[in-house]
């Protein structure tokens, strides 16, 4: 147990290689999360983000089996997964049990396949809890590649996004395109659920997609503030988790949950009692 | 007929030389055998107030997603501030129907009106931020919603949250406001606001005003025309015309009273018909 407060280990391991590399991952990573966050919450797309994680991880665990890289499986899972997702009106009232369908019958799949796959267990767990340790170069090369692309598109579309999802009704009736950015929205969410996978692991992506961007909502109404808020939330989160679990070697994944976690409860307080002060 | 029909749909004017906003000809708007309404011919001039009324299902909704280009027409042609719906929204107002935003939305009145102003448009919009603030703040201060501009939208109660609608409906200056049943769920006193709020700028700056809504007596002062729209049927003229015993029993179809009570209409009758939503506002046979 004193491992957890190790910091002459900490501070060691933080001159290597694989860990600062490990470390820029989780900055590119909170970026992303922290960006797409804020349209995820407003756009009450918590569960199809987990079914799109969830999915994410059957790629991986099929790549694996196939003995391809579980990045590109991963990315391939989610990247699918969101498109049908998309395709699916969220104002359909059957919207969240066909989530429930497609994610449940995705992750029995998974876990066939990681059944069948005989190599090392520990890329198996990997996929669910998150390898951030396991960057190499060609991984670091993905993600950033995959983190460039989607602030390109979110460039382009941000503004008709962020009408589209705060108020629908009156952005259709503008012209904007609300189906077309739907679509390219849950693509978005899905490379970058899918990189969050291999970091994180399927099991926690909603640790940074979600609760930083929860968090920040909590405590701004400001679409601008509340991104910047979630970018900071969802930077720590990762940075922290990594940093925090290097001494004692467990998981990442424990730690960047317990970190944002731990903000949002802050920031829910802060919102309680600003309401009870306004009252 | 056909060749009259053609000869209408070339920008008709006024005697003034004003040509129409909205104009609508033989447009017949049909689900499989279900015809909501057919050969409607209707000319909206700048400045003109129109009341949509009708039961519910008769097509009134219908009618603003033709005019915004979300709905195509079975038949005939319609055209919107001078082109094909869907292509003029820019100068198209729209305000939907009174519904409560979700209180944890992080979004703010400034927010919402700022949207109304460039949210179609592609990009980040950094650009140009003063200017847009500036914007805003005015369309704030003109629907009286500067106090709150700043509070989340979904924390603000429904006639806080239309004058947001209004303002933000308005702040790209429309030629046309189209407004579905924006007072619906408010009180008197917001339903006299809001609607004088829209009353306000069709005067100033000739926009023309769609309002669909159930209930006419709210805003019965300012109306020029009503377009009575019933299973199919419809007529258009003035309120004197239109909501009188005689025309309202041949729209419906059957036997419908309508009674004039200091200064406003009450219609009795075909009760469930009319107003399924607020039975209150009729009295019953």
């Amino acid at each position: 147990m004193d491992k957890f407060f190790d910091f002459e280990l900490t501070a060691q391991l933080l001159r290597l290689d694989f860990v600062v590399a490990a470390l820029f991952a989780a900055l590119v990573l909170g970026l992303l999360a922290g960006v797409l966050g804020p349209l995820i919450v407003s756009r009450n797309m918590a569960f199809s983000v987990h079914g799109t994680s969830e999915l994410a991880l059957t790629g991986g665990a099929a790549a694996l089996l196939l003995g391809w890289d579980t990045g590109g499986g991963a990315l391939a899972g989610a990247i699918v997964a969101a498109l049908v997702l998309g395709l699916l009106s969220r104002r359909s009232s059957d919207y969240d049990s066909v989530i429930g369908v497609v994610l449940a019958f995705g992750l029995g799949l998974g876990v066939l396949m990681l059944w069948l796959y005989k190599g090392r267990s520990s890329n198996k767990f990997g996929l669910l809890t998150g390898q951030i340790v396991g960057q190499d170069f060609a991984s670091l090369a993905l993600l950033i590649g995959c983190a460039v692309g989607v602030f390109a598109v979110l460039a382009v579309i941000y503004r008709p996004l962020l009408f589209a999802s705060v108020d629908p009704a009156v952005a259709q009736a503008r012209g904007v395109p609300t189906t077309m950015l739907a679509l390219v929205f849950a693509v978005l969410v899905g490379v970058a659920t899918a990189l969050g996978v291999r970091t994180v692991g399927s099991l926690l992506v909603l640790a940074l997609m979600v609760t930083p961007a929860a968090a920040a909502c909590r405590v701004t109404a400001s679409p601008l503030r509340a991104t910047l808020l979630s970018v900071l939330f969802a930077v720590v989160s990762a940075v922290g988790g990594i940093v925090l679990s290097l001494a004692p070697g467990a998981p990442v994944s424990a730690f960047v949950t317990a970190i944002s976690f731990l903000i949002y409860l802050v920031c829910w307080g802060i919102s309680r009692s600003r309401r009870q002060l306004t009252q | 007929m056909t060749v009259d029909r053609s000869a209408r749909t070339a920008a008709p004017s006024t005697p003034d030389g004003a040509a129409s906003v909205v104009s609508m000809s033989g447009a017949r708007l049909s689900y499989g055998d279900r015809v909501l309404w057919d050969g409607l011919d209707l000319e909206v001039w700048p400045g003109e107030f129109i009341a949509v009324l009708g039961p519910n299902g008769s097509g009134k909704t219908s009618l603003m997603r033709v005019l915004l280009g979300l709905q195509k027409l079975s038949s005939g042609t319609v055209r919107v501030a001078g082109a094909a719906p869907g292509k003029g929204n820019r100068r198209i107002g729209y305000i939907p129907q009174q519904r409560a935003l979700d209180p944890t939305l992080a979004l703010r009145g400034r927010d919402l009106i700022g949207l109304g102003l460039d949210g179609h448009r592609w990009g980040i919009g950094f650009a140009g931020r003063g200017e847009r603030a500036r914007k805003v703040d005015q369309a704030l201060a003109e629907v009286g919603a500067t106090a709150f501009g700043d509070r989340p939208v979904g924390l603000l109660s429904g006639g806080e949250q239309q004058r947001l609608r209004v303002a933000q409906a308005l702040v790209n200056d429309p030629r046309v406001l189209l407004c579905d049943e924006p007072l619906l769920s408010l009180d008197l006193a917001h339903q006299a606001a809001v609607s004088n709020l829209i009353d306000a700028r069709r005067r100033s700056a000739g926009t023309a005003v769609l309002f669909v809504t159930h209930e006419i007596n709210p805003i019965l002062p300012l109306v020029d025309r009503v377009l009575y729209l019933v299973d199919g049927r419809f007529r258009v003229g003035s309120p004197e015309e239109v909501m009188t015993s005689r025309t309202l029993t041949e729209l419906y179809g059957t036997k419908v009273e309508v009674v004039r009570v200091g200064g406003q209409i009450h219609v009795i009758g075909a009760h469930s018909d009319l107003c399924e939503d607020t039975p209150h506002h009729h009295a019953e046979l």
